[in-house]
Order: C-alpha cells, then sequence, then structure tokens
C-alpha cells in the first residue's frame, strides 16, 4: 500500500491508470484488427482476407457505392451548412444564441431515433424509400456535425481582417472569397471529417432508409462480424480504418479541440 | 433585406430538422398503432408507457440504459478525472502522446470501436453482457471527460495546490479541498455529456451485449425496426427523450455561458 501511495504522490503520475486502462482498451484492440485481418480461421498468416474482398464484386461494389453516397452526403452537407453556419456566425445577421443550439441539439439524439422519424416522415407524406431517402436522411443525420465546426471556425475569426478588407475597398463579393472562406476552410476541413467518416461507417441506418434494399460498407462488414465470418470483417474494418487514416491526413488535426474553453457545445 | 433572406434561410432548414421530431411528437398523442393515423387526441400512448405490462421488455431496455449509462458516466467522470490532472502535469512529450491516445477513441468511428471491443472480448473468452458494455461505453466517454476537466485545471492558479501542500495538507486533503472543487463544474459536465453519450450509443453498443438477452433502449429500437411494425410506444418515448435531452443541452449551456462570464469578470 505504501509503495502505491507514493506512485500518486506526484501529480503526473495519476495518468497511469488511465495509460492502462487506453492501452487495454482502445490500443490492443485496434492491434487484434490487425491481426485478425491477417489471420486465417486457424489463426495462420494469410493475404486472402483481402484478394476475397477485391474478387469479391459485391463487397467491392457496396465499398465504392459507399464511399460514393459518403461523398454526395457531404457536398450536400456543405452546400446546406455553410451558409447556414455563416449566417449564424454574423452578429447583423442572428443574435440569438438559441438558433445555434437549435441546430447543434439534433446532433444529441439517438440516430436511430432520428432515422426512424424520418422514414416516418416520408411515409406521411408518401414518399417511396430507397436511394433518395437514404441521401436525404443521411444529409438530415449528419448536417449539424457539418454546421457546428464551421460555425465555431467562423466565430474565432478576426474580424479586423474583414473590416481591413473593407476599408481597402474590396467588394462583399471579394471579401467572401479572399477573406473569409480562406479563413473558414478549417472548419469546413473538420466538417467534411465529421460527416463523411461516419456516413462511410453506419450500418442499420441505410437498412431502415431503404427497406432493407441499398446495403452500405458497414452493414457488410456488420454482417460477416455477426456472421462469425471475423478475419474476413476485420480485414474489412482495417481497409475502413485506412480509408479514414486517409482522409484524416487531408485534414490538420484540430488544434483547438483539446484548448476548447470547456463549451461543450 | 439582407437579414430577412437570412432568416428565411435558417428556419427553412430548421423545419427541414425538425419535421421528422414533431411528427413523432404530435402522433405520440393518439392511439393509432401505425404512425399517421390520427384517430383523436389520447395520452394513452403515455400511460401504457409507464404502467408496463404488455410492453415489459421495453421498460427493461429502458431500465438497463439508464443502469449502464450511470455506471459507466460515473467510471469515466472519475477516471477521466484524474486522468486530466495527471495529463495536466505531465512534460512535453509524454503529454503529447497521451494527448494522442485520448484522441483515438474520438476519432475511430463506432463501428471500429464495437468490433476491435468485440474481437478483443473474444479472444480473451469475455463473456459478453452488462461488463462489457460499460467497459466499451466508459473506453469513448473517458476522452470527452478529460476534455472537459482539462480547461479547469488551465484556467486554476498552479500556487493554490503547492500553497495547501506547504501549509501540511496531505496530498489527500490537498486534492479533496483545493483540487475538486475547482475543476467540479468540468466534471459535472464532463459527466452529463458522457451520459448522453452513453444513452444516445447504438453502434459499440451492438457489438458487446452479447447474446444472452440483454437489451439496452438502442438495441431494443433497432430489433423493433427490423421486424416491421415500430411499437407505438416509442413515440411517447422518442418525445420524451427528446425533451429530456433538450433540458439537458440548455442547463448545459447556461453553466458554460456562467462559466464565462465569471471567468471574464
Amino acid at each position: 500500500m505504501k509503495w502505491l501511495a507514493k506512485i500518486f504522490t506526484k501529480r503526473s503520475n495519476w495518468s497511469l491508470p488511465y495509460l492502462i486502462f487506453l492501452l487495454l482498451f482502445v490500443v490492443l484492440p485496434l492491434v487484434l484488427i490487425f491481426i485478425y485481418a491477417f489471420q486465417d480461421n486457424d489463426g495462420n498468416f494469410t493475404l486472402d482476407n483481402f484478394s476475397k474482398f477485391i474478387s469479391n464484386p459485391e463487397a467491392a461494389n457496396t465499398f465504392v457505392y459507399s464511399i460514393g453516397v459518403a461523398i454526395i452526403t457531404t457536398l450536400l452537407c456543405i452546400l446546406l451548412g455553410y451558409p447556414a453556419a455563416y449566417i449564424l456566425s454574423n452578429r447583423d445577421l442572428c443574435r440569438s444564441r438559441v438558433m445555434v443550439v437549435l441546430f447543434i441539439l439534433p446532433m444529441w439524439i439517438n440516430i436511430l431515433v432520428r432515422t426512424l422519424a424520418t422514414v416516418a416522415l416520408f411515409d406521411f407524406i408518401r414518399v417511396p424509400l430507397g436511394e433518395g431517402a437514404l441521401i436525404f436522411g443521411m444529409v438530415y443525420n449528419f448536417l449539424p456535425f457539418m454546421i457546428y465546426p464551421i460555425y465555431n471556425t467562423m466565430q474565432k475569426m478576426d474580424h479586423s481582417y474583414i473590416e481591413a478588407a473593407q476599408d481597402l475597398g474590396a467588394s462583399p463579393m471579394k471579401v467572401f472569397t479572399k477573406v473569409v472562406a480562406p479563413l473558414s476552410m478549417p472548419g469546413v476541413m473538420s466538417g467534411i471529417m465529421m460527416v463523411f467518416m461516419p456516413t462511410i461507417s453506419t450500418f442499420a441506418i441505410a437498412e431502415l432508409l431503404t427497406m432493407n434494399n441499398i446495403k452500405l460498407f458497414g452493414t457488410t462488414i456488420q454482417e460477416n462480424i455477426n456472421n462469425g465470418m471475423w478475419n474476413y470483417g476485420a480485414a474489412l474494418s482495417l481497409i475502413m480504418l485506412v480509408i479514414i487514416f486517409a482522409t484524416n491526413l487531408f485534414s490538420d488535426e484540430d488544434e483547438d479541440r483539446a484548448s476548447n474553453e470547456g463549451g461543450i457545445i | 433585406m439582407k437579414k430577412f433572406f437570412a432568416q428565411t434561410y435558417l428556419w427553412l432548414l430548421l423545419a427541414m430538422l425538425y419535421a421528422p421530431i414533431l411528427i413523432i411528437a404530435i402522433f405520440s398523442f393518439t392511439e393509432a398503432k401505425v404512425l399517421g393515423n390520427w384517430t383523436g387526441f389520447s395520452t394513452k400512448l403515455y400511460t401504457s408507457l409507464f404502467t408496463g405490462g404488455v410492453h415489459h421488455s421495453l421498460l427493461g431496455a429502458i431500465e438497463n440504459t439508464l443502469i449502464i449509462a450511470l455506471v459507466a458516466a460515473t467510471i469515466s467522470t472519475l477516471l477521466g478525472s484524474v486522468a486530466a490532472i495527471g495529463i495536466f502535469n505531465l512534460r512535453n512529450r509524454q503529454k503529447m502522446i497521451m494527448n494522442t491516445l485520448n484522441n483515438l477513441p474520438m476519432l475511430n468511428p463506432d463501428i471500429i470501436t464495437g468490433i476491435s471491443l468485440f474481437l478483443l472480448f473474444v479472444s480473451f473468452g469475455i463473456t459478453q453482457g452488462y461488463t462489457t458494455v460499460i467497459l466499451a461505453h466508459v473506453t469513448f466517454c473517458t476522452p470527452y471527460v478529460v476534455l472537459c476537466v482539462m480547461p479547469r485545471l488551465q484556467q486554476m492558479n498552479p500556487n493554490i495546490y503547492e500553497a495547501a501542500l506547504d501549509l501540511g495538507a496531505t496530498p489527500f486533503q490537498a486534492l479533496r479541498k483545493v483540487l475538486i472543487p475547482e475543476i467540479k463544474s468540468g466534471m459535472i459536465s464532463g459527466f452529463i455529456l458522457a451520459f448522453t453519450l452513453s444513452i444516445d450509443d447504438f453502434a459499440v453498443t451492438i457489438f458487446t451485449i452479447g447474446t444472452e438477452g440483454l437489451e439496452t433502449l438502442s438495441t431494443y429500437i433497432y430489433a423493433d425496426a427490423r421486424k416491421g411494425g415500430l411499437t407505438p410506444e416509442l413515440r411517447p418515448l422518442s418525445t420524451i427523450i427528446f425533451m429530456t435531452v433538450l433540458l439537458l443541452l440548455i442547463v448545459i449551456n447556461i453553466r458554460s455561458e456562467r462559466a464565462n462570464k465569471t471567468k471574464k469578470a
């Protein structure tokens, strides 16, 4: 007991329990995905899981299709979300903070409840479920995740830049393209991450919005894991991780996330 | 004029975002089995949601969800707060490593977290149930607690703690009387955040819940939706969840506003 007390008098050591926890429940599981992906059922090294994915047209097609859906969803979210974030952060156009909360609120509602509500809406206005419903449902689900980061960067933007541009005679259009747009790019980048990543990895949502007619990559992974094809499922997960890692490289790390001033929403 | 267009755009977007939730809320006040049929005003669905009986499994699922959220949020808050104090006192390289590790669960898509933990539990032959779900929830909640507590530590005057030690307080007393009161608001925000994250989760839960018949609200809704018909009682339930989340968010917001104000003063 005494040696334990001794360790914890040094405050930096207080991170040790969490370090052990992280190694056990975050790092080790990720390593396991990697190991399983390169093994066959008997635990021997193999690349079969990956060649199976490439040679299997269904899985590969689902993969390409999911990326397509994710790209369209992300683009629509930028198109709809960017103006909204711009208006919300502009004090001349929108004063109330309540508006901001209203836009972020749906982020905190169970994704299944939201999706089922969307399905109910489509039933109510007699819109057939299918590809269109899928895209709308995805945009509906993930739009707040695009608006929030863009709004955040725009809020922190130094307004003297805009005033300087105006004083120097830039037209409103010029102010936007030369000052506001470049300065808000980090927000758009993290917005893309926050929309693209969940869209490509969701399961269940596509199932519900299309009456099981359209499968996305997340569903394929889930089915394989559920059917006991752990190694193949792990390989597919690894492919998804690589994609996400690649998109991550595009957007600079959220430098300000850790220095967030404690405002969660 | 510009302001009028901007406001109209915001309200249209909000109408789109909230239409599905509104429909669910409206139709929670009628008895019809199928959503979209209005058979007169009634609060029967609300009463039958709480009297249970036929919907015993739904009540059980709600109970499980709340217990899991409560336990997971409590563990995450304790683990995360201690970790935050530790990380705050680390130096350069070690601090960077801990921060990166802490960000990992937040960057990982849910499905990857779920599958990686699933592989961990099956590899070590751990039976899946209550414990595994709670461990999984602690894994993805704790990073957010750390992020809530960290800013409070940064704002704190570091000399107070040292002063307490110099004046003869044991490290434990200094923790209880000095450190905890300073970071309490961050801990509470972290707890609320972890609680909502845990209640909302679906993707991680479904992979770690096992096959012993344990159900949370999310998995119940998922199973229900797959069977086709949605239990009508889910309508009042979703409405209640929505209102609760709304209230919680307002509370968090007021808290952080107040914290910002006192900081400025």
